[in-house]
């Protein structure tokens, strides 16, 4: 039967699974959004186009499934940007489709011509560029089937507009045809063998834990692997859920804020089994003295990624589960009884100083506002955010129990992230509790993404911590800058007021002593509710490697008397 | 040690931007890069060479795997392989000087494809040290133009180059290379 390939494109989306797009309309992209009316695609309008691509990010962390953006060509490509390369830095699989001239006009700087396959060449997984019609289908089987699997990203497919006008025979391709994608399942058994070697000689060795568990559903066989050899482990920003926060083995995060015990652990091991992360320079601290006496296992499904930041000594390329399913069955069970009595005092001495141990001393700090809200959520809440000192507190405080809870943007640190990742998140749960903490920067910075909220009767509670700073550039210029606030200093709007011009129920916290009343308001309250914390203007968060620093030289917390 | 490798990739428009653009993106040192058509239609070949170790190479090796377009990558350094550069040199060339080309182009078995009143147009097909040596000899005479091709490199017989990315290559027959540093590096590499 003959169809226009903007109505291909939906049969295919559709046969994708696609529920929900997120996009922005514009002259080359009209066709699309005109054939989406005949299709059970429900269509997000969001304010502007990076909001669209984080909102596709946003669901996609949140389903563990594929990500839809539409936007139009020329400007409303580029708007998607940012939001694609935050998709690539974190491994998070959507597909962008933008609008584009006539194929005839490409290349003539046509109204709103960019070439945009060329812009987003270095921040995708793939692209394309389709001229005619009878190559969207293909296409889109393609883009999905890069999307998800192997490492996931984004994808992104740049349409010209005769092509979707275009009419053609629509047949569907069963099969795809990529002679140069093979992504990997099982790792070699000899490699493995060595892994199991350097498992049995090991007195202390450490798990880290990133974002590949989740990507790859191994959080199962992660704890077994755990449980099996007594290792502890640590994870990274986005592997935090990998293993429940209360597991008796876990270490919590890792890095340049993570637990001054997990970076203890790391520095004094004598092996690293690196699961399905990158050894990211928030991780390791300076790489010369990173973890000097440990022997490194890698399990990675990109082998790029082997030896890039650090040398190891046995890579496992696979997918991370199967590599677990193989390697896990080869182990003995180990003990390693004085090694985690070490970790326990380390622990036991960071505990002493975490302000969770400070009483009650009238200032409201964000760290306890977060806590107060992980007591009111039972830890159970999907968490977004934006980027800064709140998203370092939401990681520290908002302890999680649970895989794909926290959405927050790590590789790339975009700031403006958390409000439409969260709306996206809502979209994939809307049966879950959705949180928003954010700062009151990063907010700003896509706050007319709120209109969205309204628009879509998105049950998104923000929460803004608001410092009327810019809250870890500041804390960079007291540590390292002489305390010499260069553009830090923030005036905001009245948050309430804002809130209160969409139609959204808000409250301003001022006190600790109104924080849980807040929380019970807006989880009583349906739809979005805006929570506006007042918090102490120059807090730090610790522990804090300084950048290029020893992972066991931290900034720890002053003790208070 | 200076590494010569190929891949084989998908035909199709704005492939060779794409490894290009990786080679800048991951700041690659590239010596050349040769790209032609194969026995079949729907793939390309390129012949890189560049200088770096055994890690350099197997980190160059899994980031073209990154491309979707690259089917198969091999390193035929060190391995049987035939590798051939094509120069065309230009060199000032009175009359009476014309014969003393002829008999040093008749030694490296290369050709004369053109002569002009000032000047000839020497061609020679072969190794990089063999078209250097003629270079050498003919600079004294002044080098007006000179373009080369880059190499480009073939297996002798049925053998595959060195693999060094598991699961890589159509048949997946890769061994794992990447295990290649030895374990005491890791405290001095990084």
């Amino acid at each position: 039967m003959k169809k226009t390939g903007a109505e291909i494109l939906w049969e295919c989306l559709v046969r994708e699974g696609v529920e929900v797009a997120f996009g922005y309309p514009g002259g080359a992209i009209m066709p699309v959004h005109d054939a989406m009316l005949n299709y059970p695609v429900h269509h997000v309008l969001t304010r502007h186009e990076q909001g669209a691509a984080h909102m596709a990010d946003g669901y996609a962390r949140a389903s563990g499934k594929v990500g839809v953006a539409l936007a139009t060509s020329g400007p409303g490509a580029t708007n998607l940007v940012t939001g694609i390369a935050t998709a690539m830095m974190d491994s998070s699989p959507i597909v962008c489709i933008t609008g584009q001239v006539p194929a005839h006009l490409i290349g003539g700087d046509a109204f709103q011509e960019t070439d945009v396959t060329g812009i987003t060449l270095p921040i995708t997984k793939h692209n394309y560029l389709i001229t005619r019609a009878d190559e969207v289908a293909q296409v889109v089987r393609e883009a999905f089937h890069i999307a998800r699997s192997g490492r996931p990203g984004p994808v992104l497919i740049d349409f010209c507009k005769n092509a979707q006008i275009e009419e053609t025979e629509f047949v569907y391709p069963e099969k795809i045809a990529l002679p140069g994608y093979r992504p990997p399942t099982h790792a070699p058994v000899a490699d493995l063998e060595k892994a199991v070697e350097l498992i049995e000689q090991a007195e202390r060795p450490v798990i880290l834990a990133g974002h590949g568990v989740l990507m790859s559903g191994a959080m199962k066989e992660l704890q077994m692997l755990a449980v099996k050899t007594q290792t502890p482990v640590a994870m990274t920003l986005l592997g935090l859920g990998a293993i429940p926060a209360s597991h008796e083995l876990s270490l919590g995060m890792m890095g340049m804020h993570g637990e001054a015990y997990a970076n203890n652990a790391i520095q004094n091991a004598d092996l690293l089994i690196a699961l399905g992360m990158r050894f990211d320079d928030r991780v390791t601290g300076n790489l010369r003295t990173y973890a000097p006496r440990a022997r490194k296992i890698h399990v990675e499904i990109d082998p790029s990624e082997v030896h890039k930041n650090v040398k190891v000594d046995v890579p496992l390329i696979g997918d991370l589960k199967t590599v677990l399913i193989d390697l896990i069955p080869m182990l003995d069970e180990y003990e390693h009884e004085s090694w985690l009595g070490q970790i326990a005092e380390w622990k036991q001495e960071s505990a002493e100083r975490s302000i969770m141990a400070w009483p009650d001393d009238g200032r409201l700090y964000t760290a306890h506002a977060i806590r107060a809200l992980w007591e009111a959520t039972d830890g159970n809440s999907i968490v977004a955010t934006g980027v800064g000192q709140h998203q370092m507190w939401a990681a520290q405080y908002y302890t999680f129990e649970h895989p794909y809870r926290l959405i927050t943007s790590g590789g790339a640190g975009t700031m403006g992230f958390g409000l439409p990742a969260a709306i996206g998140a809502w979209f994939a749960h809307q049966d879950k509790e959705v949180w928003l903490i954010d700062g009151d920067g990063s907010f700003q910075m896509t706050q007319a993404e709120l209109s969205t909220a309204v628009q879509e009767g998105a049950n998104v509670k923000i929460a803004i911590m608001n410092n009327q700073f810019l809250g870890m550039v500041r804390q960079w210029q007291e540590f390292f800058f002489d305390k010499r606030y260069a553009a830090t200093p923030l005036t905001g709007p009245d948050f309430v007021k804002i809130a209160d011009a969409h139609g959204i129920p808000a409250r301003r916290i001022t006190e600790p002593d109104q924080v849980f009343d807040a929380i019970a308001f807006a989880q009583k309250t349906t739809g979005p509710v805006v929570l506006e914390f007042r918090v102490e203007k120059e807090e730090a968060v610790y522990p804090m490697v300084p950048s290029g620093a020893d992972l066991d030289d931290m900034i720890r917390r002053p003790v208070r008397q | 040690m200076q590494h010569t490798l190929f891949a084989l990739v998908e035909n199709k428009p704005g492939v060779l931007n794409r490894v290009a653009s990786l080679f800048r993106r991951r700041n690659f040192n590239i010596e050349s890069l040769n790209v032609g058509r194969t026995e079949s239609p729907d793939v390309s070949r390129m012949t890189i060479v560049m200088e770096g170790n055994e890690v350099d190479v197997s980190i160059v090796e899994a980031n073209l795997y990154k491309l979707v377009n690259v089917i198969d990558v091999q390193d035929v350094t060190n391995q049987p392989a035939v590798t051939r550069d094509l120069a065309l040199i230009k060199v000032r060339a009175k009359p009476e000087q014309r014969s003393e080309i002829a008999n040093l182009v008749s030694i490296f078995r290369a050709k004369i494809v053109d002569v002009a009143p000032e000047t000839v147009i020497v061609e020679i097909t072969g190794t990089e040290d063999k078209i250097e040596s003629l270079l050498e000899l003919l600079r004294p005479l002044g080098i007006e133009e000179m373009v080369r091709t880059g190499q480009v490199a073939m297996m002798r017989g049925t053998g595959s180059g060195e693999r060094r990315v598991p699961s890589a290559g159509s048949n997946g027959n890769g061994k794992s290379a990447l295990n290649s540093p030895p374990s005491a590096s890791s405290e001095t590499a990084n």
